[in-house]
């Protein structure tokens, strides 16, 4: 702030402070003329008015109050001047990652004159918890997913960050996989549970292929195949020719709709043959999956989690498919 | 001296007049001089302008009242920022107008609520909240799928947000200001949002949210 901004505050916050000060005294001295605790000299309705002081207690706390107020002053600063502590609640006019970063670093050094609260509290924090996640984080995910104790931290921590999609059971709903089956999309070992949490997924995204099919008859009967992969009785003219047409599924799902995972390939299409359904397996829903396409996304939680904590969330959703 | 107080115990006008002025000294202390603070009025190295189509998105955040229970300001507090993420600045907010900072929490803080679910999930959150959150006590808003955009005042909006932030928007290397928008920007933002669901507004308002501070 400018040299004006900051005389203007000085200026207003003494001014009143003696103000109020110089307030308290005027009226704390007696201009009546009469008595303390004698009668004014006028009565309405016998209700006398009595020239009484203020309350002994009532003044002394307003005194007080100014007192203290110099002495905030002095420890919390004022106008510019960043008082005695060198307190700031945080860094504000930072303009990027780094530049806070890189104030952190120098507020925290023991000379720097500067006390940033926040930094303190994450600084007092990361001393107490950091040696806590550094020991999780040179452990193996399987190794975590049978201690106790840290599944019980993952699971805190799936929680606060998952359990919107994934649901507080980690079951999943309509859309969001269910983490508790053995049925993955890109993989259930540790390492890759741990990169999908990182860096997440974004499905190469099933196209919408009812034009491609030919119209809602090749819908119904590519439909008809893929429930018919799962076991399940269809129309079998219907399946019939709905294999025919499979061959334009078949890139991703594999020729026998065993799913991309199973292939080695990464777009994270579903296995066809087993009775597991992102999106629900009726009939109904089969054919709006096919008509419109489907594009399952994950966000990334490298930046927002750091790896530390999602080691740890890795080792919980790890747990939860290991009987 | 004769007792003056008596002046301000009999004369309404004058005694109203001493409180206000007792009462202004503490705005024209805390809240004046930041309107002369620098560090209010340069906007973060990433701070990006809305599309027209967040810019329409953020309208409908303000019409459905999100901000009643949805604040977008994330205090510098550890039990804040392991939650919801770097604490927010002031030179994330230098464009808004309105703040959207709220005041109330009944819903979580979403000043940084941008990539953190998919569009999928926010389409399933808005219309039923329930069917991911089941204890959520969020209205739900359906109609967002169903109500079109019609576009007519969005290149409106946006030029007044060039008007609004003309003093605060970034600066080229010569120091001369960049508006928020282009001319053509502003004439092709009707054609940007036609036709589009409220719902995908109201999406790409709240996935843009939060990634200015890199």
């Amino acid at each position: 702030m400018s040299n004006f901004w900051n005389i203007w505050v000085w200026v207003l916050t003494l001014g009143s402070l003696v103000g109020c000060f110089l307030l308290l005294r005027w009226c704390l001295t007696n201009f009546a003329g009469v008595e303390e605790g004698e009668s004014m000299g006028h009565s309405f309705d016998g209700i006398e008015e009595l020239n009484n002081p203020l309350p002994k207690w009532w003044s002394t706390f307003f005194l007080l109050t100014i007192v203290w107020a110099f002495g905030f002053i002095a420890l919390y600063g004022l106008g510019g001047w960043s008082g005695l502590l060198g307190w700031k609640s945080s860094n504000q006019g930072i303009l990027n990652l780094a530049e806070s970063k890189a104030k952190t670093l120098e507020y925290l050094k023991a000379d720097s004159g500067v006390l940033v609260q926040y930094d303190r509290e994450v600084a007092a924090a990361d001393a107490k918890y950091g040696p806590i996640f550094d020991a999780y984080a040179a452990r193996s995910i399987e190794d975590l997913a049978t201690d106790g104790e840290a599944l019980k931290v993952g699971q805190r921590l799936f929680i606060q960050n998952c359990s919107q999609c994934h649901g507080s059971d980690a079951r999943g709903t309509t859309g969001f996989p269910n983490l508790t089956d053995k049925d993955w999309l890109y993989g259930g070992t540790p390492e890759v549970i741990k990169e999908t949490i990182m860096n997440g997924r974004i499905a190469t995204g099933m196209m919408a292929w009812e034009g491609a099919l030919g119209g809602d008859q090749g819908v119904k009967e590519v439909a008809a195949y893929v429930i018919s992969l799962s076991g399940r009785s269809v129309d079998p003219e219907l399946a019939k020719a709905g294999k025919g047409k499979f061959a334009l599924c078949a890139g991703c799902h594999g020729s026998e709709g065993q799913g991309s995972l199973a292939l080695g390939l990464p777009m994270g299409a579903p296995n066809l043959t087993d009775n597991t359904w992102l999106y629900g397996g009726s009939k109904r829903v089969i054919e709006e999956s096919i008509r419109y396409g489907r594009a399952g996304v994950m966000p990334p939680w490298k930046d927002i989690l750091g790896e530390e904590k999602v080691h740890l969330i890795s080792a919980y959703v790890y747990s939860l498919s290991q009987d | 001296m004769k007792n003056a107080h008596e002046k301000v115990e009999k004369n309404v006008g004058l005694f109203f007049l001493f409180t206000v002025f007792a009462i202004s000294i503490g705005g024209l202390v805390e809240i004046t001089p930041l309107f002369f603070q620098k560090e209010l009025a340069t906007p973060v190295d990433n701070l990006k302008p809305y599309t027209a189509l967040q810019m329409e998105g953020r309208d409908i955040y303000i019409r459905e009242g999100c901000s009643n229970c949805h604040s977008q300001m994330i205090r510098p507090f550890r039990a804040e920022t392991e939650r919801y993420g770097h604490y927010s600045v002031a030179g994330e907010h230098v464009w808004e107008h309105p703040f959207l900072w709220g005041s109330k929490r009944t819903g979580p803080d979403l000043a940084r609520v941008g990539g953190r679910y998919s569009d999928a999930w926010h389409i399933a959150h808005l219309t039923d909240p329930r069917s991911v959150v089941p204890e959520s006590n969020m209205p739900a808003y359906k109609w967002l799928n169903t109500n079109t955009l019609d576009g007519e005042l969005t290149g409106k909006k946006l030029s007044t947000f060039n008007f609004l932030t003309r003093n605060r928007s970034h600066k080229d290397e010569n120091g001369k200001a960049i508006p928020l928008y282009t001319q053509a920007e502003i004439d092709g933002a009707k054609e940007a949002v036609k036709g589009k669901t409220e719902m995908s507004a109201l999406i790409a308002y709240l996935q843009s949210l939060g990634h200015a501070l890199k």
